[in-house]
């Protein structure tokens, strides 16, 4: 599989697009669908290809699975940080108003924060779960 | 209608089949034609999350796991007379559920009567966010939201427990 020229070409196209729309899916969340969850969907299955098509070794040195595993607690802080943050500002948890000048930039930092700690814990969570299954021998 | 015939196709196939491989791809079909309805349904993000999900990431994960084991199904030692009263059972009550529910689409309902009109109106004064679905999880509802991504937290964490545990005490590696 790993001498497969027309998967590796096929492959080494497609990421950055998948790269790209997982990005666009999470930025572009406040008009269009999606979301955290999706865009970490998203960039978790981009990872999962390379994967596949070269080994899963090539991907742990890009993504290390130490990293993967800080990541699935850290975004559950960032979302719960954010809480916090407003809490400090004076308002309710999780009430972004006061993040910033007005409401309406409040509401888009906090939007914003909580949606990157969605991201960060579901995408490094589907990682290391694949990471554990795919690590294993046959016996 | 054609989707839901074309599910009830797959399911049948994967009820018949014996070979897990087949299984599995037809799991992925599956998703993928669940996320083909739920788009007729208008909910393109559930359709999302359906495909990535269900066609991407689980039949990866499927495939991986049976790498390590046998790839074909032993054949069942009891009659599957009891799991088909209860598959049954459990179909006729939830039929018959849904002639206590409204008609589908019904706008005065208290689903669209109780809090859905003020997030419709203050989603873009509010939080300047045009797109009303991601208001709700992400501040309206941002408490619910931040016990899912909890959720997985715990689940990624107890499933690295198990693996990671069984990976070290295997002798070889």
């Amino acid at each position: 599989m790993h001498l497969d020229a027309i998967l590796r070409v096929a492959a080494k196209i497609i990421l950055p697009f998948i790269l790209v729309f997982g990005l666009y899916v999470q930025f572009h969340s406040d008009f269009g669908p999606g979301g955290g969850f999706q865009a970490g969907l998203i960039l978790a299955a981009a990872v999962f290809l390379h994967a596949i098509i070269f080994g899963l070794a090539r991907t742990m040195r890009i993504v290390p699975p130490n990293v993967v595993e800080i990541m699935v607690p850290l975004g559950v802080l960032v979302f719960a940080g954010v809480g916090v943050a407003a809490m400090m500002m004076g308002a309710n948890y999780l009430d972004y108003s006061s993040l910033a000048d007005d409401q309406v930039h409040g509401q888009e930092w906090g939007v914003f924060l909580v949606e990157a700690g969605v991201l960060i814990t579901v995408s490094g969570t589907m990682i290391a779960i694949f990471y554990a299954v795919a690590g294993r021998q046959r016996r | 209608m054609v989707l839901l015939s074309l599910l009830a196709v797959v399911t049948i196939g994967i009820v018949r089949l014996r070979n897990l491989f087949a299984i599995v791809i037809l799991s992925g079909i599956y998703s993928f034609l669940m996320a083909s309805v739920m788009i007729v349904l208008d909910a393109v993000d559930v359709a999302m999350t359906e495909a990535s999900v269900g066609a991407g990431i689980s039949t990866v994960l499927m495939l991986g796991v049976l790498y390590l084991t046998k790839t074909e199904e032993s054949a069942p030692i009891h009659t599957p007379i009891l799991p088909l009263f209860v598959a049954i059972v459990t179909g006729a009550v939830l039929i018959y559920g849904t002639y206590g529910l409204p008609p589908f689409g019904l706008a005065d309902t208290p689903v669209h009567t109780n809090v859905a009109p003020d997030y419709l109106a203050g989603s873009i004064p509010q939080t300047g966010i045009a797109n009303v679905v991601t208001s709700v999880l992400a501040s309206y509802r941002g408490f619910d939201t931040l016990g899912e991504t909890t959720v997985i937290f715990t689940a990624g964490i107890g499933v690295l427990l198990l693996l990671k545990r069984l990976r070290r005490a295997s002798p070889d590696k």
